[in-house]
């Protein structure tokens, strides 16, 4: 036989894999230099299937690169411009030490800089690509452009973030793409569907932020660096998508309405025009000003079998998305001074309402309180002050809840004063056997077209509800007796057995009356399948067991949280009705 | 001055010498009072400049020398000028008192316009005062000069007028009860200025106080001056008729300088060598977007397939809603254990809450914190690609033949033989299937009519049963029976006479003469007298407590088992017919478990610890090793077809070995949760049973085919329950009816149940 002797760790997976410190020497880099140039190419740690192995028989816990990933970075330019970087900084400082003033100028004048855009074209190669990963890029933004233009970053990173935020708002109005929205408490969250992908994004609440200290700041900029770009590059094309110019431009005839007399009391020259895209109430320019554009009808293939269903499925499907976009066709709000104006103003115009709000709250505003034809005034008060007849007033949730129900839902709920209705989130998409809110039951018996029982009929309601709860809660019972069948059944069989062993146990013979046995034959066959099922369910193997009492228990714990929403909120609704009635009397 | 106060000293009388000394004793006495009010009054004065302070104390001082002096001067005056004099005193006094207040005024005037009026003062006492007399420019009544005032103070004058003559001071006899009520009555107090130079007070005209209030707010004295006059361009780009300054240009004006040829062709050097670049282009391209994705030509490749995207933010859920439903949210109880957990182990990272209205929202304090999290888990987290099992938990359930189809099997607990009062270790049918042996630990063998339920027969054989075997021969009616260290042999005439008889043949068969060289210890004794009465018709006595017996099934050779460590005595075949022991095993393999023969052909299998060897009797040699997998092998059967073993073990498992396929375990059934104490194979049906601590019995079926290449088919079928688990000892042996589909069990709780 003879040949050389294989040595350990030196073909296998080890091979794929490169600790982080030896990638950093191989690289030459510094580790903030390292992260910042895996943040900028998306190089990330991976995780070996054999950690032991890879780690040359070592257990300590190190990270890994691909050493793919590192071979990859090897030829990036920006590693050069780091470089280049540092030693502008070596120099600067030099001449600073020097105090050679023209020197430290020239230098300042040359300072290093570096484009990312082949960075962006190579780690997304496609523009589809590009748009799966907004969302990130999205929601960092939207962060960044609420930042005080103070301290943390430069104010040129906020204004750009605001400029491409604002791009991004604007194309999704012009585009309708908006699909739903949700106010969490952590801020509004809106998920809008672009070219067939679902991108969501948080804003958060228009307050100045309470810098923490254990951020580094550092790495959120690096990444909003590459977002900016990211973002900036998606836009232009998004716009030309749907023949918008860029940078976006206001349609000539609303730049005329918009034209006020106190614009520069307003803002900057430089600043205006931004401010007046922000205030999202006009259209904008088209590169081709063409009319409505007529969407081509797309053919339709005759197909056969399931797929039939499913088409017509996929037909009703964008049926329904083309309603929804014209949700708020027809209807004019006016916002109140207190409610939040831009995200109202952007969701309100991406379904196609028309929307202005006070003068002194900000720029853009098109029509005035006393206007006649609005129909919706938002306030977010308990009463308002003057109120015009021709107009409902509503807080603002309606216009979220409409927007996630896909259907103008009714106003009644929605009134100054009135206890508003929970706000569901639209991301959760209820399975069987999942606990659903009775308010997302009642949105959906709307989403069908059922009419909402009457308020005068309240009391009967009630009381049919409570009947109906019941149910509901016998129903429940009888699904949990389901799963405890077995055991019950069990338990029985023992307690019958003992009763058994102690009649036998105690001598004294005694005749007692027999009683007649009952067989419920649905009861027996159940039994007799269920005992089945635990026969097989001894012999399966080692691993599928251990796979299948996993899934269970996961099954069971999900019915076990179910119930005991369904529990919480049968409690909170009983002592709230115990509550009217205290109150009634 | 001295030369007078000389000539008033020559010329004084002597006769009122007297009446002046006791004056001057008097007047120092005074004087020295005074000198305390004066230290009062500087006490009092402290706050002021600590030169003046100093000042203040040469005053006094000379004004004690001063005293001295003036007690000579005096003596040549009269009274009424002593008087005086003691008036200047006291005006000395105030005059110190008055110059305070006033210096101070002085300085805080001066220091407004000039600043450091003390040390102006100085100097033109030191430089100014011989060059330029600017004294005579303001006052020239007094001619002395502009010298401090304090050098005349001893005099009774204070200088000399234009003609020479003495200007005295003025008569005044103010002290301060006087210059009290002159505050309090002169309306112009304010305004006058106690002029040293002539001694007088002078009131200050309205212009003078304007002119002291200007002076006091930094403003220009004249009131008419325009401070913000329009100033004239001194250089200006106005080229002007004359130069500004009429020097003569310099001569490096019209030569090139040196230095700065040098630098110049050090840049210039260097720009040659392309060390300082030319200013760059300013690059705006930065902000600048184009279609980047214009082009999407394939030539850029993907990541590499190893590439594991990102996974997206979790969807927020209807709790995080600013107005969950009510069921969403915390109760007290939920709260506090979320307060407890780990932040690691929080099922939500936040508390839901519930507001009534948008405006009541408030900024999420931890956003920024997510946000960054989140830029963490991007480019620092390990990223695994894991496989989502994404099965039916049906699909896993193996697809098992109905047992309903695989009947005749147990199903329910039909008999229940009670009697004994210890834990039925063993229990055995004999082969016709009427009757049921079983051994007690309280020290009984008991003999039971299957059908009925019935003891038929007890037997008190003196110590604990540890296994009772019927002999599987149908011709003969024999137990045996195990306790301590002595395997009995009973014949309990349960049966026709014939095979009584038969079996009275066998056991009176005689001792083979060569005992000498069979195994020593084991001694053969018929018994006599009662027990001989009870059927107790053979006693074969060991060296060593044993476990277990075992019949071949011929019925001639029964084997025992004495568990031991350390000796290769482990197990005896005994031969009924002709009374011989023999040992077969030479070398000690391992503690012994339990033993039985092959029914068919002559093997041997011996169960030890881990593993179950298989011997064959004929050829004296080993011929298979079946390795258990498990701990500790409890118990064992061997399947009536001869090619199939299970083995029970006390680590829950039930091992079935196919002796054609492997020596591992063809199967392993974990379906009991505590040890397997025993187990039996059905002597026709496909039948086998475990037994466990877990007092359950778990029938299976097992189908073994007679093709080859078929594997057995193993169903469980029922679990069978109804033994109560007494001492942690459920069901302790199992067996089954010889030709029925039924099974006994005995357990711990003293009871054997029949399950038909």
């Amino acid at each position: 036989m003879g040949g050389l002797q294989k040595k350990k760790y030196e073909r296998g997976s080890v091979t794929n894999y490169i600790t982080r410190n030896k990638a950093r020497k191989k690289l030459r880099l510094s580790l903030p230099d390292f992260r910042r140039l895996c943040i900028l190419k998306g190089i990330y740690p991976h995780e070996p299937k054999h950690k032991k192995k890879v780690n040359k028989g070592s257990t300590a816990p190190r990270t890994f690169y691909l050493i793919k990933d590192i071979r990859f970075l090897l030829h990036e330019p920006i590693v050069g411009k780091f470089r280049d970087y540092k030693v502008f900084v070596r120099k600067l400082k030099k001449a600073y030490g020097k105090t050679e003033w023209s020197a430290v100028e020239r230098l300042r004048e040359n300072k290093p800089t570096y484009k990312l855009d082949h960075i962006i074209k190579e780690r997304y190669p496609s523009f589809i690509d590009a748009l799966r990963d907004i969302d990130d890029a999205l929601c960092m933004c939207f962060l960044f452009s609420t930042f005080a233009r103070t301290g943390k970053c430069h104010v040129q990173t906020i204004q750009l973030c605001r400029r491409l935020t604002v791009e991004w708002m604007n194309y999704v109005v012009a585009a309708r793409a908006l699909r739903k929205v949700f106010i969490s408490i952590k801020g509004i969250y809106y998920q809008a569907e672009v070219m067939g992908q679902l991108i969501t994004w948080l804003v958060p609440y228009q307050f100045s932020h309470d810098h923490p200290t254990d951020v580094d700041y550092r790495v959120m900029a690096t990444f909003t660096e590459l977002y900016t770009t990211l973002l900036g590059f998606i836009n232009f094309r998004l716009y030309h998508s749907l023949n918008l110019l860029y940078p976006p431009k206001l349609d000539s005839k609303a730049e005329c309405e918009l034209k006020e007399e106190n614009e520069e009391d307003y803002a900057l020259n430089s600043e205006c025009y931004l401010e007046k895209l922000s205030a999202l109430s006009a259209s904008l320019a088209r590169m081709v000003s063409s009319a409505e554009e007529e969407e081509a009808q797309l053919d339709q293939f005759p197909v056969e079998g399931e797929d039939m269903e499913k088409l017509e499925a996929r037909e009703r499907e964008q049926k329904e998305q083309e309603a929804q976009k014209k949700l708020f066709d027809g209807l004019k709000f006016f916002l109140n001074r207190e409610v939040p104006r831009e995200s109202l103003a952007f969701i309100i115009r991406c379904f196609g309402g028309e929307v202005s709000w006070d003068k002194s709250v900000c720029i853009g505003s098109t029509y005035e309180v006393t206007e006649e034809t609005i129909t919706h005034h938002i306030v977010d008060r308990p009463n308002a002050s003057t109120q015009y007849i021709n107009r409902y007033y509503i807080q603002p949730q309606w216009v979220y809840d409409c927007i996630n129900a896909k259907i103008v839902l009714p106003v009644e709920d929605y009134f100054l004063g009135v206890t508003l209705p929970p706000h569901l989130s639209p991301f959760v998409e209820e399975k069987e056997g999942d606990y659903m809110p009775p308010e997302k039951v009642k949105i959906m018996a709307l989403q069908r077209g059922e009419k909402p029982a009457q308020e005068q009929e309240d009391e009967e309601e009630e009381d049919e509800d409570e009947d109906e709860e019941e149910e509901e809660d016998d129903n429940d019972d009888e699904e949990e007796d389901e799963e405890e069948d077995e055991e019950e059944s069990e338990e029985k069989n023992l307690k019958k057995m003992e009763k058994q062993r102690s009649q036998g146990k105690s001598l004294q013979v005694k005749v007692t009356p027999g009683k007649m046995k009952v067989e419920n034959p649905e009861r027996l066959e159940q039994e007799e399948k269920a005992e089945e099922k635990r026969l097989a369910i001894m012999m399966m193997k080692k691993k599928e067991k251990y796979l299948y009492d996993k899934i269970m228990f996961g099954k069971k714990r999900k019915i076990r949280e179910a119930n005991k929403l369904t529990a919480k909120r049968k409690a909170h609704d009983d002592a709230e009705k115990a509550n009217k009635k205290k109150t009634r009397k | 001055m001295e030369e007078s106060s000389g000539n008033m000293r020559s010329s004084e009388p002597t006769a009122a010498m007297k009446k002046v000394r006791e004056k001057t004793a008097k007047k120092r006495s005074k004087e020295e009072e005074e000198e305390e009010e004066e230290q009062i009054f500087n006490f009092k004065d402290k706050p002021a400049g600590k030169e003046e302070e100093d000042e203040d104390l040469s005053d006094s001082e000379e004004s004690v020398f001063s005293g001295l002096e003036d007690s000579g001067s005096d003596s040549e005056e009269d009274e009424k000028e002593s008087d005086d004099n003691d008036d200047e005193d006291d005006d000395d006094v105030t005059a110190v008192e008055s110059k305070q207040p006033k210096q101070t005024e002085e300085e805080e005037e001066k220091e407004e316009v000039v600043g450091g009026v003390t040390e102006r003062e100085e100097e033109e006492k030191k430089e100014d005062e011989y060059e330029h007399d600017s004294s005579d420019e303001e006052d020239i009544r007094n001619t002395v000069g502009n010298i401090p005032m304090e050098w005349y103070k001893d005099f009774p004058h204070i200088g000399y007028n234009l003609d020479g003559k003495k200007i005295f001071k003025p008569i005044r006899n103010k002290d301060e009860l006087d210059d009290f009520l002159d505050k309090m009555e002169n309306p112009d107090y304010w305004r006058t200025v106690h002029d040293k130079q002539t001694g007088s007070d002078i009131v200050l005209s309205d212009e003078q106080v304007e002119l002291v209030n200007r002076l006091q707010k930094g403003q220009f004295g004249d009131v008419n001056f325009n401070e913000y006059q329009p100033s004239v361009e001194f250089f200006s780009s106005d080229v002007m008729i004359h130069p500004v300054t009429n020097r003569p240009a310099d001569k490096r004006s019209f030569i090139p300088s040196l230095i700065e040829k040098e630098k110049v062709s050090k840049l210039v050097h260097a720009i040659k060598m392309g060390w300082i670049k030319p200013r760059r282009v300013e690059d705006d391209t930065r902000g600048r977007f184009y279609d980047l994705w214009a082009g999407e030509d394939s030539s850029i490749l993907g990541r590499h397939k190893m590439h594991l995207p990102a996974p997206k933010i979790p969807l927020p859920g209807h709790q995080e809603s600013y107005n969950p439903p009510p069921e969403y949210l915390f109760t007290e109880e939920e709260l506090a254990l979320w307060e407890q957990q780990d932040a690691s182990d929080r099922k939500l990272p936040f508390v839901p809450v519930k507001f009534s209205s948008l405006r009541q929202v408030p900024a999420f304090s931890r956003f920024i914190h997510e946000r960054f999290e989140r830029c963490l888990d991007l480019y620092l987290c390990p990223r695994q690609r894991k496989m989502r099992v994404n099965v039916n938990p049906e699909d896993l359930i193996p697809k098992l033949p109905k047992p309903k189809d695989l009947q005749p099997f147990p199903t329910t607990q039909s008999l229940v033989y009670r009697g004994h009062s210890g834990l039925v270790r063993s229990i055995s049918v004999s082969p016709s299937g009427q009757w049921l042996a079983s051994g007690s630990d309280d020290g009984s063998v008991r003999f039971w009519e299957v059908c009925s339920s019935r003891c038929m027969k007890t037997v008190q054989v003196g110590g604990a049963v540890k296994s009772v075997a019927w002999n599987p021969n149908p011709s003969v009616c024999l137990l045996a029976v195990a306790l301590e260290s002595v395997v009995l042999i009973l014949s309990p005439s349960l049966a026709d006479r014939q095979v009584v008889q038969s079996s009275e043949r066998l056991l009176s068969g005689q001792p083979e003469a060569d005992t000498s060289d069979a195994a020593g210890p084991v001694i053969w004794s018929d018994t006599e007298g009662e027990e001989l009465n009870q059927g107790i018709r053979l006693k074969i006595q060991h060296p060593k407590a044993v476990h277990q017996v075992a019949w071949h099934a011929k019925g001639d050779y029964l084997a025992s088992v004495m568990p031991d460590h350390s000796s290769h005595l482990q197990v005896l075949i005994h031969q009924l017919s002709r009374r011989r022991s023999q040992n077969p095993f030479r070398k000690n393999k391992g503690l012994v478990q339990c033993v039985s023969f092959h029914p068919v052909r002559p093997y041997f299998f011996v169960a030890t610890q881990r593993s179950v060897r298989i011997y064959n009797l004929v050829k004296q040699e080993m011929t298979k090793k079946l390795q258990a997998n498990s701990k500790w092998i409890s118990s064992m059967a061997v399947h009536p077809g001869g090619d199939h073993v299970i083995c029970g073990s006390y680590d829950c498992r039930l091992s079935w070995f196919d002796l054609d396929l492997s020596t591992k375990p063809y199967k392993m059934l974990r379906h009991h949760k505590k040890a397997v104490r025993g187990a039996a194979y059905h002597r026709s049906y496909p039948l086998f049973a475990s037994a466990s601590d877990d007092g359950s019995v778990i029938v299976c079926h097992g189908t073994v085919y007679n093709d080859l290449m078929q594997n057995p088919l193993i169903v469980p079928v029922k679990v069978l329950r109804g033994h109560v688990i007494t001492h942690d000892l459920g069901v302790l042996d199992v067996t089954f009816h010889p030709t029925q589909p039924w099974v006994f069990s005995s357990g711990a709780d003293a009871t054997i149940r029949l399950f038909t």
